[in-house]
């Protein structure tokens, strides 16, 4: 028996090293594969193999113009939500009239980027770690590298770049989409006007406020781009590895924006 | 074709030594294709033909030894020089490997437009449209490669290889999963590659029909060793037992060692 109970702490911490020597051998190659992207960006153009603008620009739409209708419904429900939860509780002290303070800060500094985040990662960070996963089963990374073309300056660097500029431009969408859902709300409940919102709501937000939003979503951006192709390029074994690779891809993302958020928020607020 | 080895050598491989893991593939693979041949590479599954290939294309860095290409030895060259090499090698990979989100026309651009960029609009099109018609597929350029069966995407990867006009092309199975009529369509373009375009052939394949009416000399590889190179009727005429059973498609009958079958069984 005891030896059995022996066998299985071995067991145990033979697992739990295999699993830190792998997660570390991860995290080394998402921050090379982040050296080499930003190396193409800035390096490219000088040995003729620029990062292609034209495909930047399709990234961008694909990631930030077509993901914009879900970002507005998602952000105006969360206002709405922000002003009902909002205006029950400070009911009880009889401040309803305070619920645009909440509104304000809670979708500028916390609900704009988070819901953009997740919103992102689960469209547009699966689509990345699918289409180049897919791209790795056909051969066709190796085929654009005997190209000599290289699949990090090809099909990552784009990536990132578009992700940098959309999730911060979706998130300021996000919490004007908020914001308006709060207002509609509260003109119905409180009978307060669109005006007085807005004024209030300016009066509250400084720059500050919005900018830590924004902050955190280039930290976002970071994080479904690379998770994503880091999880694409990782791919084995046909489609099935596409399918978990995708999956994976999601799920990762998701937990490191919640996680990085909570720290984000921890420190900006001290 | 006693006149091949007066040519010089296109690709010199010298004591290939790779490791997959912890596993060893390829034993020490000492190969030399002359300019202008078609070299067949010949096995069957797991002998290591498509590792080396691999390896030719310069995608994997191996244990030990060389590998020459036009001169270079590939395995310690430069990134940049290694960017230029690449311009004078073309690939055609067993499932085509088009990039699924381009049109035919698109794909076989795709080269140019990376490595020439100056070349204006028109004429890019211009000499895809060349290449297409040289691999019998003038005007389906509009086409997505969704759209094509096939043998139309390994010719047009065909197309899309040979439109820098490389000195060395390489063919992976390339008649793997076609009809027998469009493989020997197929064969016949790799001819016609090498008698009108001067290029240096490395075709890596199972079949043997087509490896004999195409072959200049042929390679075969047996677990990650070579076990002869030589013209075809050299490999025809070879004694020995493991490529006579390649040839007529016999069972490899190996002597199964006691203690080592126990041993794989039980795991212990």
């Amino acid at each position: 028996m005891a030896e059995r109970s022996i066998h299985g702490v071995t067991n145990y911490l033979d697992l739990l090293g295999r699993r830190t020597v792998s997660a570390v051998e991860e995290a080394g190659y998402v921050m090379a594969l982040l050296g080499e992207a930003v190396f193409w960006i800035f390096a490219g153009p000088f040995i003729k193999q620029p990062v292609r603008v034209p495909a930047i620009f399709t990234q961008m739409m694909t990631i930030g113009i077509g993901a914009a209708p879900i970002v507005f419904i998602l952000s105006f429900a969360v206002g709405i939500m922000l002003s009902i939860q909002g205006i029950a509780t400070l009911k009880t002290f009889g401040a309803q009239e305070q619920v645009v303070m909440g509104i304000a800060l809670a979708e500028t500094r916390e609900f704009g980027a988070l819901i953009t985040g997740i919103l992102v990662a689960g469209r547009s960070g699966s689509a990345l770690a699918a289409r180049i996963g897919t791209m790795q089963v056909n051969q066709e990374i190796d085929a654009l590298r005997v190209m000599g073309i290289n699949p990090v300056r090809y099909l990552v660097a784009p990536a990132l770049l578009a992700m940098l500029v959309m999730m911060p431009t979706l998130t300021f969408f996000a919490d004007l989409a908020g914001l308006l859902g709060g207002a509609i709300y509260c003109a119905l409940e409180l009978h307060l006007g669109y005006t007085a919102f807005w004024d209030r709501t300016t009066d509250i937000l400084v720059v500050g406020d919005v900018m830590q939003g924004i902050y955190k979503s280039f930290v976002f951006a970071m994080i479904i781009a690379l998770v994503g192709v880091t999880n694409g390029f990782a791919v084995t074994g046909g489609a099935e590895g596409v399918g978990r690779a995708t999956t994976r891809s999601v799920v990762l993302s998701i937990s490191y924006i919640v996680i990085a958020d909570m720290l984000f928020t921890y420190f900006l607020n001290r | 074709m006693s006149t091949v080895k007066e040519r010089p050598p296109a690709i010199e491989v010298q004591d290939l030594v790779t490791h997959y893991g912890d596993r060893q593939i390829l034993f020490g693979i000492n190969l030399t294709i002359y300019q202008g041949e078609i070299m067949i590479i010949m096995g069957g599954s797991g002998s290591g033909k498509s590792t080396l290939l691999r390896f030719l294309l310069g995608l994997g860095t191996p244990t030990s030894g060389s590998i020459k290409m036009l001169g270079k030895d590939i395995t310690k060259i430069s990134p940049h020089d290694m960017h230029e090499m690449r311009k004078n090698m073309g690939v055609a990979f067993q499932g085509g490997a088009l990039l699924s989100s381009m049109t035919v026309g698109e794909n076989v651009q795709l080269p140019l437009r990376e490595h020439h960029s100056h070349i204006d609009e028109l004429t890019m099109q211009i000499m895809a449209r060349m290449k297409l018609e040289v691999v019998n597929l003038g005007g389906f350029d509009d086409l997505m490669p969704s759209q094509l069966s096939g043998g139309m995407i390994k010719r047009a990867a065909v197309a899309r290889a040979i439109v820098m006009d490389p000195k060395l092309m390489f063919f992976d199975e390339p008649s793997a999963g076609l009809d027998p009529v469009v493989s020997v369509e197929l064969d016949e373009l790799i001819l016609k590659l090498r008698d009108a375009m001067k290029m240096t052939i490395v075709v890596v394949t199972h079949e043997l029909e087509s490896a004999f009416k195409i072959a200049d000399r042929i390679t075969v590889l047996d677990k990650g060793k070579i076990l002869m190179t030589g013209t075809v009727a050299e490999v025809k005429s070879s004694d020995n037992p493991r490529i006579q059973s390649l040839l007529n498609r016999l069972p490899s009958n190996e002597t199964i060692q006691a203690d080592e079958y126990l041993r794989r069984l039980t795991g212990m």
